[in-house]
């Protein structure tokens, strides 16, 4: 009687001390999105057609996107992709754009009308400048998503390599 | 010692240091003399760069020289040089202030980088804040072919000690180790005479063992102190600072000659050459003129390295100069030429990591490079690769791996700097929007707050904003019917 009481107690001790253990020292291990966004460039360009680099990452896990939609990821990427969520690497189709952390934007400040509009389609912040005055990108902080590009009425933007 | 007789042309590269490369300061048509400033150093981590014979500026232009490990572009003054019995007898001279801190500025000015091979600029090794106990002389020089060192050991032993005591000062060192390997037993006689009539008891000679890599800074520093440099620091972090001994004598000649870095001595050896032997060279002179200085080549010669056998790098063409950093020419000939064997699979023996002298595992360095694993060759210490070439040595399947860690090196320096990027850009991103969902959320309760107040007030007024409105629709049609 009072072995198997002892024995109970034992058990229930090391339950208990299991328990704790694993609340005290819980896997805090990053979730499978974040996971799959760190293979990503994390340049938010969207050229995938999601919002951004999680919203795609979010879209890879749930099944609904394919691996081959990060143009600038290119086929690292994709392999990575393929690799980790067991699928096939298929190559990158061509119209989705060709953003590269290689190149930065560039605005030709002679031209820039102030109109606000590239430094509010900027996902990063990188443009700096006030209404009707000259806008310029910080380097430094652009991503070479190319977002700018498009709402520019002039066209003053261009890309241009990262190093000189 | 041989001096090479002044080229016809010069060839002065901004980009011969560690760091940014100097700023020209002079331009197409001026005439230099002898020991001029022709760069300026552009930011403390630079140095200056000096007309290393008197002639006139035939251009600045982009050339591809040779720098630490591989051809890169540079701007270059051309010089084409004043005939020979118009070249000054010694370079313009340079002053040599008292204080401390004007010294480092007019070392930095007079050009001054370390001879060895790394071309660190000397200033900055010589001024940095942390404190520095022992100065290590290395005139162990690290290659087999390689004997410059050694050279200039036997013929300019006193002003080499005269260098390390001008150092001493600048570093407030108690103590000075000059580290020769076993076998150069003149340069070892030379140095501890002069010691002895200098009779400055602060700096003492130690003979090393001859074995490659012995000069390697790190295993120079733990061969003599028996203290390692832990990884991804200098030797100033344990309070070390290595100097080689031609920066000390080129020091010396700039203290009491006031003379500008504006000549080295280059090694010019292999079987490849009819006359091997050590030239003192003017920075800028073409490697050609060197080699028919030397007799020229024989018909065996089959390749031209730059550097030591070891880690030195082929050149395409002997139509490169001579920079601060070139202390080696060799033309290998056919026999000594070692083109590399067929590459076979790694066999996984571990020659390699025994023969490593940072005690690295350079064959779980090559399979973490094929996979691209990057945080796996950061852990796996790839940076403390000194790419001495040990391992490409013992490696049975003939794997050339120096020259992969050597592109793994740069493929992670890119990988750290896009990964710099993106994990920036991704909290910009989440900051970005954050900041549109705020001012999303604020728009919509502004508006929540104003249809609240306005279903929530009495008929007058809601009456008065009605007839306001019909005022504006009955004023806007009579304007459209006038139209």
């Amino acid at each position: 009687m009072t072995g198997a009481l002892v024995l109970t107690l034992i058990t229930v001790a090391l339950a208990m001390l299991l328990l704790l253990g694993d609340r005290l020292f819980a896997d805090r291990g990053d979730s499978a999105v974040e996971r799959i966004e760190r293979v990503l460039p994390r340049i938010q360009c969207g050229q995938c057609g999601y919002a951004g680099c999680r919203p795609y990452a979010q879209a890879l896990v749930d099944g609904s996107a394919a691996v081959n939609l990060c143009p600038p990821g290119g086929m690292t990427t994709v392999r990575k992709l393929a690799e980790l969520l067991g699928e096939e690497p298929q190559p990158i189709p061509q119209e989705l754009g060709h953003a590269s952390l290689d190149r930065v934007a560039k605005i030709d400040e002679t031209l820039c009308i102030g109109c606000n509009l590239c430094s509010r389609a900027c996902p990063v912040d990188a443009i700096l400048g006030l209404p009707q005055l000259m806008h310029t990108i910080i380097a430094a902080e652009c991503t070479g998503c190319e977002l700018c590009l498009a709402p520019c009425p002039v066209d003053c933007i261009h890309m241009a390599a990262r190093r000189a | 010692m041989n001096k090479l007789p002044m080229p016809e042309q010069l060839v002065i590269p901004m980009a011969q240091h560690a760091g940014p490369p100097a700023a020209p300061t002079v331009s197409t048509g001026d005439h230099v003399t002898c020991g001029q400033m022709i760069g300026r150093a552009a930011d403390p981590g630079s140095v200056a760069v000096h007309a290393s014979g008197s002639g006139i500026v035939t251009g600045i232009d982009q050339r591809l020289v040779p720098a630490g490990s591989g051809l890169i572009r540079s701007l270059c003054a051309i010089i084409a040089t004043d005939p020979p019995e118009r070249q000054p007898e010694s370079p313009q001279c340079l002053d040599w202030p008292e204080d401390v801190s004007a010294q480092l500025e007019a070392i930095r000015d007079a050009g001054m980088t370390g001879l060895g091979g790394a071309a660190f600029p000397t200033a900055t090794k010589l001024g940095s804040e942390r404190r520095c106990e022992i100065l290590i002389l290395n005139g162990a020089e690290c290659e087999p072919y390689i004997s410059c060192d050694d050279m200039l050991m036997r013929e300019h032993a006193a002003s080499v000690l005269q260098g390390a005591a001008i150092m001493l000062e600048l570093l407030q060192a108690e103590r000075c180790i000059v580290a020769i390997e076993r076998d150069k037993s003149m340069a070892l006689e030379a140095i501890t005479a002069a010691a002895q009539t200098q009779g400055d008891n602060r700096v003492i000679v130690v003979a090393v063992p001859t074995v490659y890599p012995a000069g390697g800074e790190r295993q120079l520093v733990e061969s003599l102190l028996g203290v390692e440099v832990p990884s991804g620091r200098y030797p100033i972090d344990i309070g070390v600072v290595c100097q080689n001994v031609g920066t000390a004598h080129a020091l010396a000649e700039l203290a009491t000659a006031g003379r500008p870095l504006v000549t080295r001595i280059v090694t010019m050896t292999g079987h490849g050459l009819l006359e091997p032997q050590n030239v003192e060279a003017p920075i800028g002179a073409p490697i050609s003129n060197l080699i028919a200085h030397c007799g020229g080549l024989t018909p065996d010669a089959a390749q031209l390295i730059l550097g030591g056998n070891m880690m030195g790098y082929a050149l395409p063409s002997d139509d490169f100069p001579v920079t601060k950093s070139t202390n080696c020419v060799i033309a290998l000939g056919s026999s000594e030429a070692w083109m590399g064997g067929e590459e076979w699979p790694c066999i996984r023996c571990g020659e390699c990591a025994s023969a490593c002298p940072a005690r690295l595992l350079p064959q779980e360095l090559l399979l973490a490079g094929r996979a691209d694993r990057f945080e796996a060759m950061q852990t796996l210490g790839l940076e403390d690769c000194i790419e001495c070439g040990c391992c490409d040595l013992v490696c049975p399947s003939h794997i050339p791996l120096t020259s992969r860690l050597r592109t793994m090196k740069t493929k992670l320096a890119s990988y750290r700097e896009h990964e710099a990027i993106a994990a920036a850009a991704q909290t910009r991103y989440a900051e970005h929007i954050a900041r549109e969902d705020r001012a999303a959320a604020e728009e919509r309760k502004r508006r929540t707050e104003l249809t609240a107040r306005l279903d929530g007030d009495d008929t007058s007024r809601r009456t008065a904003i009605e007839a306001a409105i019909a005022r504006a629709n009955t004023r806007r049609k009579r304007r459209e019917d006038m139209e």
